[in-house]
């Protein structure tokens, strides 16, 4: 909750500077990055430190991703564009950035419907393979940082790093897997 | 394509043509320049939108000047002690007589007049921003550009040790722009010197830069070094770094996307969290000065 309480006192002390809008915009951008990369650490973590703590906490954290990232697709939809759908349109079909941020915020929608335990258990094996989206989603969001930015930027490119090494982990645990297995 | 030679603008053309704008900005020419503390009050107008001029803190806190950093509040924070003083600004290449001056020679040269022009950023912002300046064709015809000056190239300073930015790869650095001659030679193109009636801080482009009001604000390099007349159409480093985003023409065009970001509309830098976007006009409401050097050409294709 903290990212919201943050913006909230920023709007409240007109803290935003020269473009508030987008600057609101941003700020729930980077949180959705930042929650996502706190999501793919739960499994590493747990292998690490064997305590299963870690995997309950997935579960909020996944909610949080598409909470924030819900909140940065309105504040673009509603403060920026007014809810004028012609140009938003335009946008999601033409600007490759806005195109592969709304696919990740797609994809993140049948996540967070199979999120709980009941959902779990229903899909049984089907659940692990769906939530395997959220390595699309990852990389479709780190594109779309990189995507917006006009030359090189430093944080686009740390966020892509973190991310990729985040998935990479996971090769490594397989194939450990692998050769034990 | 219809081109005016810079040399068929008679003086007095351009003074009729100055009078003509300053009077849409809705001053008298007795009060060209006005103290900061009128500025709040005063207004600049273009074509279809009357727009109050972008507060001080705003136009001196939020640029983008890579050369500093690539966030907005890099060259704010990070050129305080960029030193401006001395500094030598060349004017060469198809020139009749190379000349070198020093920044107050060119400040004392010139009567230094405000000027207020609406900036619109490529990313989808915009400001209204009271400089002070002179027209840059005063500038160039010291030196006497030749008949094979076809264009004038812009370079800014390369100092890595006081410009940050300019350690990291970001751009091909010194930061290089271009324009047309004809395009240098309207009058509307500006040297700017100042800024709000006061000296041109060091983040928005001290000692000296360029405004050119109606293409998009990358094009208006700032702490300028080297002013070379050319003959043929030099490579900005934006084309350099991204040839299918950026063009050498660079006119503001809400009809022409950049494939980042809709040109149609922008952010007034300032309004608040409730306001709305606004349209962009075509030249970014200079039109009725500026499409003239343009008709004939298609401006999709020359982006
Ligand atoms: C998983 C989904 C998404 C993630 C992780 C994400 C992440 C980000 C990040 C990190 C930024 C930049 C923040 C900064 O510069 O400080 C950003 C900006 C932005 N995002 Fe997203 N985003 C997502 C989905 C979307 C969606 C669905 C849309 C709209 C359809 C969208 C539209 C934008 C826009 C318009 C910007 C501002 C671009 C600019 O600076 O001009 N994003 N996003």
């Amino acid at each position: 909750m903290w990212p919201l309480t943050a913006i909230s006192l920023d709007i409240y002390y007109n803290e935003l500077g020269a473009e508030p809008v987008k600057k609101i915009m941003n700020h729930f951008g980077e949180w959705t990055l930042i929650f996502i990369c706190l999501t793919l650490s739960m499994s590493p973590l747990k292998r690490f430190t064997k305590l299963s703590i870690w995997i309950k906490l997935r579960r909020m954290l996944g909610l949080f991703v598409f909470f924030y990232a819900s909140i940065h697709l309105l504040a673009y939809i509603g403060l920026d564009y007014r809810f004028d759908w012609q140009p938003i349109l335009n946008d999601v079909l033409k600007k490759k950035y806005i195109f592969i941020g709304f696919s990740a915020w797609l994809l993140l929608i049948p996540l967070s419907i199979t999120s709980s335990q009941k959902m779990m258990k229903i899909l049984k094996n089907k659940w692990k393979i769906l939530h395997k989206l959220i390595y699309v989603i990852a990389v479709f969001g780190s594109l779309h940082y990189i995507w917006l930015s006009k030359t090189i930027f430093f944080k686009p490119l740390i966020y892509s790093i973190i991310i990729v090494v985040l998935l990479a982990l996971r090769i490594k645990i397989k194939n450990k897997d692998i050769n034990y297995g | 394509m219809k081109k005016i030679k810079y040399s068929e603008i008679t003086p007095e053309k351009i003074y009729l043509k100055r009078r003509e704008f300053v009077k849409k900005l809705g001053f008298s020419t007795g009060s060209l320049i006005i103290g900061q503390n009128m500025i709040g009050d005063a207004f600049a107008a273009n074509d279809n939108l009357q727009e109050k001029i972008t507060e001080r803190r705003y136009v001196t806190t939020y640029n983008n000047y890579y050369e500093f950093g690539t966030r907005k509040s890099d060259p704010v924070e990070k050129s305080q002690n960029f030193k401006t003083s001395p500094w030598n600004i060349a004017i060469n290449g198809e020139v009749e007589k190379n000349i070198t001056l020093t920044v107050d020679e060119i400040k004392s040269s010139f009567p230094i007049e405000e000027r207020i022009y609406r900036l619109r950023c490529v990313e989808g912002w915009s400001m209204v921003i009271p400089w002070m300046g002179f027209s840059l064709k005063k500038l160039l015809e010291k030196a006497s550009p030749n008949g094979k000056a076809k264009f004038v190239e812009f370079t800014t300073v390369f100092d890595p040790e006081q410009m940050p930015g300019q350690r990291y790869p970001i751009l091909k650095w010194p930061y290089k722009e271009g324009l047309r001659i004809d395009e240098a030679m309207h009058p509307l193109t500006t040297i700017v010197t100042g800024l709000y009636g006061k000296e041109l801080p060091n983040q928005n482009g001290a000692p000296l830069r360029l405004i050119v009001p109606w293409k998009y604000g990358f094009k208006s390099s700032k702490a300028i070094v080297n002013i070379k007349l050319v003959e043929k159409m030099p490579t900005s480093s934006w084309m350099q770094a991204s040839p299918k985003e950026y063009g050498f023409y660079s006119n503001v065009n809400p009809r022409v996307d950049h494939p980042r970001w809709s040109q149609a509309s922008e952010r007034v830098i300032g309004s608040g969290i409730l306001s709305e976007r606004i349209p962009t006009t075509m030249f970014n409401g200079y039109g009725d000065q500026v499409a003239n050097l343009y008709s004939g050409m298609d401006l999709k294709k020359n982006f």
